[in-house]
């Protein structure tokens, strides 16, 4: 799709209206498990309810949505096939080397940790000491002028806990790029508000929802937790009952919110 | 009463400050903030100098609850994020989904979703239009743009027996087919609402009062624009020719004709004048779309238990207010690892400082309003 820059189609610039690039382009996309499975239906009576418009407004809701897909083609009446069959899943990352990577390669060297390519969305995995300067880079150089999201994602048992995950978009080529860089818990991440200043709120965010600092940000306060608030609420290891009892008690003036 | 902030407010007002500024809190109880946003604004005199947007009032931790559920029984959520539209925030949510299980819904319900969506747009944009309106103080289209908004709110309570937070599409399709006569009434609407718009414009488009009110007010150049990450109407009243639906189609966007309306200024009658003109075009997608509704199934087959392949997806929707992405993080369990929303209304909201200053008092309300925020979707 669009996002792709493997796939760039210079007629689907933004301006564009009713392009028609789309359905051909899905159609590789989809798992095999699907034609499979859509070839040979479960031979129950409920399938000609998934039928046209036919009108019963009755109890639409079970028959239109089938059993679980059967597992083989030689295995269609298998309706206790609850448990998906065990394979090789059919989505994966797979290594991306286009051009941007390789421009960013030649570039940055070492500091450009790995490229994948996961349901057709480019994801560049970099140095998080060298954020600021890449960031830069794609901005000035890539076109990429739109940050389009800025967050984070916890994994507490890796030894750099935490992934910032940068969405750009450029307008000029219309297609996404994904900067991805690893943080451990003390470690202070590049703040790139003076590349967008659209990050300024959403680094707050992630600071506020993850605790990670970012150095160089004007004013890194808490944006939805009331500022006093103890406790990181998004990171794993904060329970979704877990709560800053002596703010909720002295605040609220109530034991407890729960 | 016993909010720090504000105790901590008065003390920098008196000491810190010299005479000539002073600080106005407004919100987060004030009626035209629509909901609970809080403004600090600095002035001098009448001028805003400085001001800050205070937020989270409505937190409620939407992105931690959807890593405690499974991928079904998040979806009702994301209703309450934007609650004015619900159904796009719906349709953002299930595209995520199905993207990350590398599947697609059939055709029939894709279009469908596409009707569905536009008369949202529709409804958002009428209920923005019609607060924005009293806000700056012209009583009578709030009454008129309700009236409308109604006829939409019917056509999804027939579709789906819920008016507002609708949980119309379900991950893979649609729940429901739709009820005898949906094209008729939908046609009915659209037949109807094509004398409303210009009955609404009537009323505003050339009333000097309005114009005086809204020309040059909160102007938001496209380089600022893009730079804050501004997306929407907002995005387009300021020259920029961008909408999701054409430049990465989604649903059944790319079988239908409409065009993207811009404008050059960026102020608030420019985005007026752009949003007015998107529900004249959503009203040509409805029409094109119900012509003819592909006949087939609703639901892709995607089983009953949801376990996405390890990895990550971000998909993202043109929702009234502007791009509304999900950014969603598998690890093959039947829960998300990770939601993250890309809230439309938080980022644009962040542009508010950039074209409150300089302004009047007065004009604050009209820039908030013609931002178009719903504050559910600022804190989720």
């Amino acid at each position: 799709m669009a996002n792709d820059p493997s796939e760039k189609d210079p007629a689907s610039k933004p301006p564009a209206s009713g392009a028609e690039g789309k359905p051909a382009a899905q159609k590789p996309a989809e798992p095999p498990q699907v034609p499979a499975a859509a070839a040979n239906p479960p031979a129950t009576p409920e399938v000609p309810a998934a039928k046209p418009a036919a009108p019963s407004a009755t109890s639409p809701t079970t028959p239109a949505v089938p059993g679980a897909p059967a597992a083989k083609p030689t295995a269609p009446a298998a309706p206790k096939a609850a448990a998906p069959p065990p394979k090789e899943p059919a989505i994966k990352p797979l290594p991306l080397d286009n051009e941007l990577v390789q421009r960013l390669k030649a570039r940055f060297g070492d500091a450009i940790r790995e490229a994948t390519l996961d349901r057709k969305q480019a994801i560049v995995t970099i140095a998080v000491d060298q954020l600021r300067e890449i960031s830069r880079y794609c901005r000035d150089d890539e076109k990429f002028d739109m940050l389009v999201d800025l967050t984070a994602v916890d994994w507490p048992k890796r030894e750099k806990r935490f992934d910032v995950i940068l969405i750009l978009y450029s307008f000029a080529k219309n297609e996404r790029v994904r900067l991805k860089a690893h943080a451990g818990e003390s470690e202070q991440v590049p703040s790139v508000c003076e590349i967008w200043p659209a990050a300024n709120w959403l680094e707050r965010e992630c600071y506020d929802m993850f605790g990670m600092v970012f150095e160089g940000h004007p004013k890194l306060t808490r944006i939805l937790m009331p500022d006093e608030w103890q406790g990181y609420p998004l990171r794993k290891d904060y329970d979704i009952l877990k709560q800053d009892t002596d703010w909720v008690r002295e605040n609220l003036g109530i034991e407890s919110g729960q | 009463m016993s909010d720090p902030r504000t105790t901590e407010l008065t003390n920098v007002s008196t000491t810190v400050l010299g005479a000539d500024e002073i600080i106005l809190n407004m919100g987060p109880q004030h009626p035209s903030t629509h909901g609970v946003l809080r403004v600090k604004l600095k002035l001098d005199g009448e001028r805003v100098v400085d001001s800050e947007c205070i937020i989270g009032y409505l937190h409620r931790g939407v992105e931690k609850i959807a890593e405690h559920r499974s991928y079904q029984q998040f979806a009702p959520y994301v209703d309450r994020m934007d609650y004015v539209a619900a159904v796009s925030n719906g349709l953002g949510y299930c595209e995520a989904v199905e993207k990350l299980l590398g599947t697609e819904a059939p055709l029939r319900a894709r279009v469908v979703r596409t009707i569905l969506t536009e008369l949202q747009r529709i409804a958002s944009h009428l209920l923005w239009l019609g607060t924005h309106a009293l806000d700056i103080g012209a009583l009578t289209p709030v009454f008129y743009c309700f009236r409308e908004r109604e006829e939409i709110l019917k056509i999804f309570e027939k579709y789906c027996g819920a008016r507002l937070t609708t949980h119309a599409f379900r991950i893979g399709g649609l729940q429901y087919e739709t009820y005898d006569g949906f094209e008729q009434d939908v046609k009915r609407f659209c037949d109807d609402f094509t004398h409303r718009i210009d009955e609404y414009e009537t009323l505003l488009t050339e009333n000097r009062i309005w114009v005086g009110r809204t020309k040059g007010v909160g102007i938001l150049s496209a380089a600022d624009a893009i730079a804050l990450g501004v997306t929407g109407p907002v995005l387009r009243a300021s020259g920029v020719k961008w909408d999701l639906r054409t430049a990465m189609p989604y649903a059944a966007y790319d079988l239908y004709k409409f065009e993207i309306p811009t404008r050059e200024t960026g102020d608030t009658y420019d985005r007026y004048v752009v949003r007015m003109e998107e529900m004249r075009q959503s009203r040509l997608i409805c029409l094109q779309a119900i012509e003819n509704i592909p006949t087939g199934p609703i639901m892709a087959r995607i089983g009953k238990v949801l376990k996405p392949p390890p990895g990550e997806v971000y998909h993202s929707i043109e929702a009234p207010k502007g791009e509304l992405g999900y950014y969603i993080v598998s690890d093959g369990t039947t829960q998300p690892y990770r939601v993250r929303v890309r809230p439309p209304s938080f980022i644009n909201l962040q542009a508010f400082d950039k074209m409150a200053r300089g302004s009047l008092v007065a004009d604050v309300v009209a820039i908030i309003g013609t931002i178009d925020i719903v504050l559910g979707e600022v804190d989720r």
